[in-house]
């Protein structure tokens, strides 16, 4: 059969101030018709960038140098702009990473739909409307004709992506490629929509070009499955045979950091049993101008003992994070009591609190966002210990140095600054500034969430190293129960402001008695074959 | 919606007492004296008899305590009696009236030329994909935003009227008068808005909705025009709000410049009369074409962006 895409030896390179960077340096892939092709690769592998180059929808100051994409009889990389715009949208169409930028903020949902059939001639004025509900409906956007009149801001971002994936396969298109397409929604809602898109281009015969960092995702969905690095092919096969007999070792360590591919044990609970951290009925609301109040934890109860781990999972808008703020005093409790060793910290005053900040630290999801761009990483991670005047200069110069060791950060990078390190070196110096003051407690909220899956597994072995050596105790928020498996001792499921399930790590995962934590469970991506791959 | 036009309007009554409180006794506290200004007493001639001078100053009220005299005034100014010019003896309301049309018209064609100016050179420059084009046109509103209003004027005067008599160089004839000090006034304020237009559309050409826009097949000028711009037009619309006020500001000194009759030749007679009515007059009106400028911007928003609501501000605290 006749490939619908070749990319032949394609080389992309990027112009930065010293030289140009080859972000894809000779890759040659092919997808045929009806296909699904799925291209794995971590950040900066050039996964996303070949797929882009198809379109030629690169950045402003990336360049294609050479090689070929050859694409129902023309080649994409060298016909001029003109005749690329009846390619786009029309015979290729392109699911974005992002949805909540990815669509056009002050135009209507129907409209951004409409646009496609108008730009290629396939519909007019009244009929594009009409027909544009209808794809709406088919990409499963519940009431479309209602959705079709409202703006991008007022859905969610489960059905923002729907509209980009109405607006993708609006005209018919025969390769859809698919950016990362469900990396930014929740487990749940990524499940299902991927099923829906399978079954679309099922029935439409269109070919999808993938590009996943989760090998659990690609495994699920794809027919075959092309693994990139740094910009080359390491390795390409039918899933199966890559999933199961890598034959590259960037691919076999992909395999064993993916979450959802291991079955790592749960670390054994540690009974230390003395209590470090209850909270009891907490409720916190939000009020929402013009009609009731939000109420985002509806009467959470919780323990945490010295030197242990409480996963917190939920979907977004679960109230996991508000309950890890709340606890912290980040923000103020509705009702309910927080006591933390000992003390009611509910309503503590100034004084008390900022005692409370010297013994409970906090992580943020996103290391890009979490650190001052103008510190150097020694005056982020010395911080905490000036503002608590703890120490002169040299014993804090020391310190800093300690933790430096501690993350398994060589000590060059003290004079760096944070746009100079990488998202995992960026989340180890946050790790190290929450640890500055020998905190008891640290939440961590979703810490891993923004890394590569490889870095991924090294800051989770990282974070379970420094709770064995300090004895800390983790409140550990994420939407992922594949990662939460790999550290927790024990885990609640939250699901609209309440506690729907706890327990013990192992016993949730193999006997879940709630049916919401049986959902969340089918969801997580690649549990077929790591469980019932033939061996 | 109505509750949020009712507030603002509070806060532009608010904002006009401010104006005029603040005006007047910054004019009480300056040195200086009108009545013997009017008396054609200037600080070398000679004096001019003190009995009259006390005279005037009760027929004025000048000699009441001051805040006797605020509140008397406050009282009038609020039935719209703004008293009468010290100079001319003319209700101060009917020399703003007369003057406003002419400055209306001057700054109302300003304002156009330098949306359409401004718009049009940011849009021109973003769009060109030769960085060389690109680089002239973006580094042209720097250049107008430096350059001194009245010497523009000068020039252009120097140039069309003197050098080629196009157009007139004084007055306030017809549309031909209007053509040379519109130009002037409207450089300063478009090269404002085609600064703020130019890197607000780069800024907004960056997004991935334009991504979006561009993968369903659109060509460069489509996703300039429908995509980018009205998503790039809030912060220049920002601008062009607060750029009128300095449009009012500068008017003054075209008219001068122009020797065009108008608020600004008003405003300047008064202030070397030393004439404190007429000049708070002014203050007022410049602070309510201000406030009414601004709140409609802020009525326009919404059109503009379906994310802005006009509702009461509360604190929301989005849920992480």
């Amino acid at each position: 059969m006749v490939n619908l895409l070749e990319i032949r030896d394609l080389v992309v390179s990027y112009r930065t101030r010293s030289a140009p960077v080859r972000a894809v340096d000779g890759v040659s892939l092919s997808v045929a018709p009806g296909e699904i092709v799925a291209v794995v690769g971590e950040s900066g592998s050039g996964k996303s960038t070949t797929a882009h180059a198809v379109v030629r929808l690169l950045a402003g100051n990336a360049q294609i140098e050479s090689g070929s994409i050859q694409f129902e009889g023309a080649d994409l990389a060298h016909v001029p702009e003109r005749s690329l715009r009846t390619v786009r949208g029309a015979r290729i169409g392109l699911v974005p990473q992002d949805p909540a930028v990815s669509l056009n903020p002050v135009k209507r949902i129907g409209e951004q739909v409409a646009e496609v059939l108008r730009l290629h001639g396939l519909a007019d004025r009244r009929n594009a409307a009409l027909k544009a509900v209808e794809i709406l409906d088919r990409a499963g956007l519940p009431e479309p004709e209602g959705r079709a009149r409202q703006y991008p801001h007022e859905l969610s971002g489960g059905m923002r992506q729907r509209v980009l994936i109405a607006i993708a396969i609006a005209a018919d298109p025969r390769l859809i490629i698919a950016d990362e397409p469900t990396s930014a929604l929740d487990v749940t809602v990524q499940k299902v929509i991927l099923d829906h898109l399978q079954h679309l281009v099922a029935q439409s015969g269109a070919a999808v070009l993938l590009v996943t960092h989760d090998l659990a995702v690609a495994s699920d969905r794809a027919d075959r499955i092309v693994v990139m690095s740094q910009g080359r092919i390491v390795e390409t096969g039918p899933t199966a045979a890559v999933m199961n007999d890598p034959q590259h070792e960037y691919t076999k360590k992909l395999l064993a950091s993916a979450p959802g591919l291991t079955l790592a044990a749960a670390p054994p609970a540690k009974a230390t049993g003395k209590r470090l951290l209850e909270a009891r009925d907490l409720v916190k609301e939000f009020p929402l101008p013009g009609a009731a109040p939000r109420r985002a934890v509806d009467g959470v109860s919780f323990h945490l003992d010295r030197g242990e781990t409480l996963a917190l999972v939920g979907e977004s808008g679960s109230g996991k994070s508000t309950t890890g703020r709340l606890v912290l005093r980040l923000a103020d409790v509705g009702s309910g009591t927080v006591t933390f060793d000992g003390a009611d910290i509910t309503r503590s005053r100034p004084p008390a609190t900022r005692a409370l900040r010297r013994r409970a630290q906090l992580i943020y999801q996103n290391p890009y966002a979490s650190l001052d761009p103008r510190f150097t990483v020694a005056q982020a991670i010395e911080e905490p210990l000036r503002v608590f005047r703890i120490g002169d200069r040299a014993s804090r110069g020391v310190t800093v140095r300690g933790l430096l060791d501690r993350v398994a950060l060589p000590q060059t990078l003290l004079t760096r600054r944070p746009a100079e390190l990488s998202g995992g070196q960026r989340q180890r110096v946050a790790i190290a500034r929450a640890l500055a003051l020998s905190p008891d407690l640290v939440v961590c909220d979703e810490p891993v969430s923004a890394l590569d899956v490889s870095v991924q597994a090294q800051v989770l072995e990282l974070l379970v190293q420094l709770q064995e050596e300090t004895g800390v105790a983790y409140l550990f928020i994420s939407h992922d129960l594949a990662v939460v498996r790999q550290l927790a001792h024990r885990v609640a499921v939250m699901r609209h402001g309440r506690i729907v399930e706890t327990g013990f790590t192992a016993d949730l995962f193999t006997n879940p008695q709630h049916d919401y934590t049986r959902e969340l469970l089918a969801a997580i991506p690649g549990r077929i074959i790591s469980e019932g791959a033939p061996s | 919606m109505p509750r949020y036009v009712i507030r603002r309007l509070v806060q532009a009554v608010g904002v006009l007492w401010a104006a005029y409180t603040l005006s007047f006794f910054i004019l009480v506290l300056l040195p200086g004296d009108p009545v013997s200004a009017m008396a054609g007493a200037g600080a070398d001639s000679a004096p001019v008899d003190p009995a009259r001078l006390e005279a005037l100053r009760h027929e004025y009220g000048f000699d009441q305590p001051v805040p006797l005299q605020y509140l008397n005034h406050l009282g009038h100014a609020l039935i719209g009696d703004l008293g009468d010019s010290v100079a001319t003896g003319r209700p101060v309301t009917q020399l703003i009236t007369q003057a406003l049309p002419q400055t209306l018209l001057l700054t109302a064609s300003a304002l156009t030329l330098a949306f359409v100016l401004g718009g049009g050179l940011a849009l021109a420059a973003t769009f060109s994909a030769r960085p060389g084009v690109r680089q002239v046109l973006l580094s042209l509103p720097p250049l107008g935003v430096s350059v001194p209003t009245f010497w523009i004027g000068l020039m252009l005067v120097q140039f069309f009227s003197f050098r080629n008599q196009w157009f007139p160089a004084f007055g306030n004839d017809g549309l031909k008068g209007l053509v040379l000090p519109a130009v002037t006034l409207a450089v300063p304020t478009g090269a404002q808005i085609a600064l703020v237009l130019a890197k607000s559309l780069i800024t907004t050409l960056d997004e991935p909705y334009i991504g979006t826009a561009r993968a369903k097949g659109a060509g460069r000028r489509h996703v300039h025009l429908r995509h980018a711009l009205r998503n790039a037009s809030l912060p220049a619309l920002t601008v062009a709000g607060l750029l009128v006020g300095q449009l009012m500001a500068n008017a003054v000194v075209i008219e001068t410049v122009f020797s065009r009759n108008g608020l600004g030749r008003v405003t300047q007679s008064a202030v070397s009369t030393q004439d404190i009515p007429v000049v708070q007059g002014v203050v007022v009106y410049g602070a309510l074409v201000f406030v009414v400028v601004n709140l409609l911007v802020d009525l326009v928003y919404p059109v503009l962006d379906p994310r802005i609501v006009l509702a009461p501000r509360r604190p929301v605290v989005a849920a992480v």
